[in-house]
């Protein structure tokens, strides 16, 4: 693949501004007689990025950080409240109608978190994976469908008679297996992968985490990869965006972010990281949790927890904007230069 | 790439291969009184659907009635005939042909409104679990309102609707499609609140939202992804049913309001032999009788069995 | 209850085995597994998901939910026996003697009744305290594990706390009659990373403090290396191997612990592919003969098709494997593979 052709500069998905709210008011009678005002959550709350093609962004962040609303957005499972999400230049908003969708719809696929829900139990695993073939009308002759579902199957690393079976009948390796397969079906060009290592084993992930760069490499896929896994993401991303609370805090290469971490909370969160290096590193102390979303810290979102703390942070919300080291960091410190010199937590192993 | 496991399958077992290792035939096998009641379930409803090719006569026939066989006894009193086993009404139909004639619309009855309440139920249910909203909103109402009757009334007031939308011959002529639609309204609302709540189950799972991603039709998606899914306690709740559905029947035709004697159903029978109850000659109301409870107890006890043997909490193990 | 020398183990399990009686056959979950913990110390038990380690743990202190039981074996606590003990017995032993710490928060607390009250109703079952001496008890304990404004949160109820405090709610109930032993499953699994991080430095500096034995059970290396100062790998129901944690972590003996070290991502090197182990854990139904590893080992040969090794010493660890054999290398050369 090519760098150098135009098509390739143009960056695949551009999210601007994007954000998801919901309400979560209690019902209207409940609200007049308790004299309660309305709820809104907001998931995501103004995010930018974009991806180039044949990149992996990872999208990283603790519980009710939105980053998995963030990929249902990508994909059209929800409308975004505010901002926009384009497709190789189509803003996906414009594509009211189902019929206009659906072209679209063919060129982007998910993988799921949960390898026992994302299946459905009662469908055979080689109607589950023709199941995009048969939507967008791709084949349509039985034996072409079956061929295609059996190269599916093995490239996925499974046989073409497990095409016969259940989901039950599979672990939750080989579960995800089927969903990559399923995926990659209806020739996508870019996946989003909504956390799916993350109720595998570590044995059983390392070969899904390698099944999925190899298909990368092989196919020329563009990966938005979502995961709470700090190691897992440093191990499969290009680029890495962390989020708190609904917004995004920091975006950077993946060497400069684990090597020159710049965010207050990005640093805290690859201290957190368990050190199975036994280098016996001195931790700072991790303090506080993540606050309510539906009752977010005025200014910084993150200033109640972080240790550089200031005035400002405290009134005015800090914009997300390239950093002086590279990246983009929203960080009042940053901009003033308040911090202390970045550092990578493991200091990385050079090969012999 | 990763090799398969070594203790795969090399072959899926065919579907009978599966049903008889399964569970639950495993509990069936188990359980005598279920087997029991299997077994006369199945020899009233063979019976039954048998009756214009193995009852002893045709009591609707009204060439081959004969007077003089009215009223005679079964066959173990005396003064009876070897012909009539449970006896003759007081026209000379045999009691134990009336009762497969008559079993025979009941049971139809019983599974064309069971079927009726089901598939309205069950896509009332399905579309009010999955649009959510107003549309859910109404549909539920209307069945709250509906469950503040008893099934009874209900069948009742659309039976007496029609009855008076139709003049009495027409009436004669449509009565059974006319008692299906009406115990058939009575139930669907267990139906339709079951799947509702399975439905906003299984809405919200990884598959469904898969199948949204992948760009699946959303009528496609409610009746080949979802209802699937939602249709193991559905099939638990139409055997039970179906012991309602045939009580209900039989009652209503008890009361006059049900199938005419033309053409009866058990509860008809019972209804006409009541007023010989009275005057000894109490086989032509006992032995319909009989019939209808041997018939809804062992449906019953099969739905109980069957219920029992779904649930995975209550699996036998040893 | 006397003291226990302090040469004797707290725990000391001795070959026991977990079954599960099925109408196709016994299938065996624990098999034949024999370990100990001293006290004061923390034995972590890794493994994946079919190991059998939470059933290691749940047989250990009486939750076997049947149809599994105790097939075989002894479990020792302070030299007493306590498989064998009856309901009643068991109850009063569990949280008086040996505390449990869940995975899940929102399930180990009654939603209906404040977290005052179910300290103070365990408080008193187990100590000789009437309710006022139990609710301070409660409230110093609460203190402890670092709930902000104790005496009043003690009267809230679980679901108006954050999963961390939960967690940490969930410590103090296991603590509060001062066990000797706790086992803690999974306890930090469903927790965030960075509260993840704060839960086990609590948990390590409170049985420090108590002189407190753990027996945490987990399948995260991570939380292993943080806490540990022996761990056990199990692998189909056996322990593979079991020695000091940072001889396990960084110098792992056993091919399954070799394997299952090189699968987990580090930030400290990017490689292009991770050390994967082909194929996965056998179902309890479809456990190969010999050892039960063989079918994935890199560096399998005959004798381990055959034979089932048990625990050999290999420097400061015990490992199951035909490798560490000091006949191995002879039966190795003689033309196995």
């Amino acid at each position: 693949m090519s760098e150098m052709t135009p098509q390739a500069e143009q960056p695949i998905l551009v999210a601007r501004n994007l954000a998801r709210y919901f309400d979560v008011s209690r019902p209207w009678l409940n609200r007049v007689i308790e004299g309660q005002p309305r709820l809104i959550l907001k998931a995501v709350d103004g995010v930018d990025f974009a991806i180039r093609r044949g990149e992996t962004l990872s999208l990283v962040g603790e519980s009710g950080c939105g980053k998995s609303t963030v990929a249902r957005l990508v994909v059209g499972l929800y409308r975004p409240s505010k901002g926009s999400i384009a497709f190789e230049g189509v803003d996906l908003a414009s594509l009211n109608s189902r019929a206009k969708m659906q072209p679209v719809r063919r060129r982007f696929q998910m993988i799921f978190q949960d390898p026992y829900a994302s299946l459905n139990p009662r469908w055979r695993v080689a109607d589950i994976i023709a199941e995009p073939i048969r939507a967008h009308r791709i084949l349509t002759d039985r034996a072409q469908i079956r061929r295609r579902v059996d190269e599916l199957l093995r490239f996925v690393g499974l046989s073409p008679a497990d095409g016969e079976k259940f989901p039950h009948e599979f672990s939750g390796g080989q579960r995800q297996r089927i969903s990559i397969a399923r995926a990659l079906s209806s020739n996508p060009d870019f996946l989003v992968c909504d956390e799916p290592t993350s109720a595998l084993d570590v044995s059983v992930q390392a070969q899904i985490l390698n099944l999925m760069k190899e298909l990368q490499r092989e196919l020329g896929l563009t990966y938005l990869f979502i995961s709470h896994n700090l190691a897992v993401v440093y191990h499969i991303s290009d680029r890495v965006g962390v989020m708190y609370l609904g917004r995004l805090v920091e975006l950077a290469d993946v060497e400069a972010l684990f090597a020159q971490p710049q965010h207050p909370y990005t640093r805290m969160l690859l201290d957190a990281i368990p050190d199975l290096e036994m280098s016996g590193r001195p931790r700072t102390p991790v303090a506080g949790e993540v606050p309510n979303p539906l009752n977010p810290p005025s200014g910084c979102a993150f200033h109640p927890r972080c240790p550089y703390a200031n005035e400002r942070c405290k009134r005015e919300r800090p914009e997300f904007k390239p950093a002086p080291a590279g990246g983009m960091v929203a960080c009042h410190a940053v901009e003033e230069r308040r911090l202390p010199e970045a550092r990578a937590v493991d200091p990385p192993v050079l090969p012999a | 790439m990763a090799t398969t496991l070594p203790d795969a399958t090399k072959t899926a077992p065919g579907l009978s291969a599966r049903i008889l290792d399964s569970d639950v035939f495993y509990s069936f096998r188990k359980s005598p009184l279920t087997m029991l009641a299997a077994l006369v379930t199945l020899v009233c409803f063979s019976g039954a659907l048998l009756a214009p090719w193995i009852a002893p006569h045709n009591p609707f026939d009204l060439g081959s009635l004969n007077l003089l066989d009215a009223s005679r006894p079964p066959v173990w009193i005396e003064d009876s005939d070897p012909r009539f086993l449970l006896g003759t009404d007081n026209q000379g139909r045999d009691v134990l042909s009336t009762i497969m004639y008559g079993a025979r619309v009941s049971l139809l009855v019983g599974f064309a409104s069971v079927i009726f309440a089901m598939v309205l139920g069950v896509t009332l249910g399905l579309i009010s679990g999955y649009v959510g909203g107003a549309v859910d909103a109404v549909i539920m109402r209307i069945a709250d309102v509906q469950l503040s009757f008893p099934a009874i009334l209900i069948a009742l007031l659309i039976d007496g609707i029609l009855r008076a939308a139709f003049s009495h011959q027409l009436h004669d002529q449509f009565a059974l499609y006319v008692l299906i639609l009406s115990v058939g309204l009575s139930y669907w609302v267990q139906y339709a609140r079951t799947v509702r709540g399975s439905t906003l189950v299984e809405k919200n799972k990884e598959y469904v939202q898969a199948a949204r991603v992948i760009g699946v039709h959303p009528i496609r998606l409610l009746f080949s992804h979802i209802l699937p899914n939602v249709i193991g306690p559905v099939l638990v709740i139409a055997t039970i049913n179906l012991a309602l559905a045939i009580i209900t029947e039989a009652t209503l035709s008890f009361l006059g309001v049900g199938m005419p004697p033309t053409k009866p159903s058990l509860g008809t029978l019972i209804n006409v032999g009541n007023d010989f109850l009275m005057s000894g000659e109490w086989w032509i109301t006992i032995f319909p009788g009989l019939a209808l409870v041997l018939m809804a107890l062992s449906v019953n006890l099969l739905g109980d069995w069957l219920r029992d043997a779904l649930n995975p909490k209550l699996r036998v193990t040893r | 209850m006397t003291r226990a020398p302090a040469n004797r183990a707290l725990l000391d399990v001795r070959n026991l085995r977990v079954e599960f009686p099925t109408r196709r056959g016994n299938l065996v979950a624990v098999d034949d597994i024999s370990f100990h913990i001293d006290p004061g110390e923390v034995l972590g038990v890794v493994g994946e998901s079919g190991a059998g380690k939470s059933l290691t743990g749940a047989a250990i202190i009486g939750l076997l939910d049947p149809p599994g039981r105790i097939a075989g074996g002894e479990v020792l606590l302070e030299g007493r026996r306590i498989d064998n003990l009856g309901y009643e017995q068991m109850r009063r032993i569990r949280g008086r003697e040996i505390g449990a710490i869940f995975q899940d928060p929102l399930t180990s607390l009654n939603p209906l009744y404040t977290i005052g009250r179910q300290l103070v109703e365990t408080i008193q079952t187990h100590l000789d305290m009437n309710a006022a001496q139990a609710r301070a008890h409660a409230v110093k304990l609460l203190q402890e594990v670092g709930i902000p404004a104790a005496d009043r949160r003690i009267d809230h109820y679980p679901h108006q706390f954050s999963g961390g405090m939960r967690q940490r709610v969930v410590i103090a109930l296991a603590l509060c009659a001062n066990p000797r032993l706790v086992i803690a499953d999974e306890p930090t699994t469903a927790l965030d990373v960075s509260i993840q991080a704060q839960i086990i430095t609590l948990l390590k500096r409170l049985c420090r403090e108590h002189g407190t034995a753990v027996m945490l059970v987990t399948h995260d290396m991570g939380v292993i290396a943080e806490t540990a100062d022996r761990v056990a790998v199990m692998y189909a129901g056996r322990i593979a191997e079991i020695g000091p944690v940072r001889d396990v972590i960084k110098q792992p003996k056993h091919p399954y612990t070799v394997g299952l070290m090189g699968s987990i991502p580090k930030i400290t090197r990017r490689d292009e592919r991770l050390a994967q182990i082909d194929g996965s854990m056998p179902r309890l139904n479809a456990i190969p003969p010999g050892c039960a590893f063989n079918p994935r080992c890199p560096r399998v040969f005959a004798r381990c098709h055959v034979e089932r090794p048990d625990l050999i010493d290999v420097e400061r660890s015990r490992v199951a494997c035909w490798l560490y054999d000091e006949e191995s290398p002879r039966l190795r050369a003689a033309g196995d593979e």
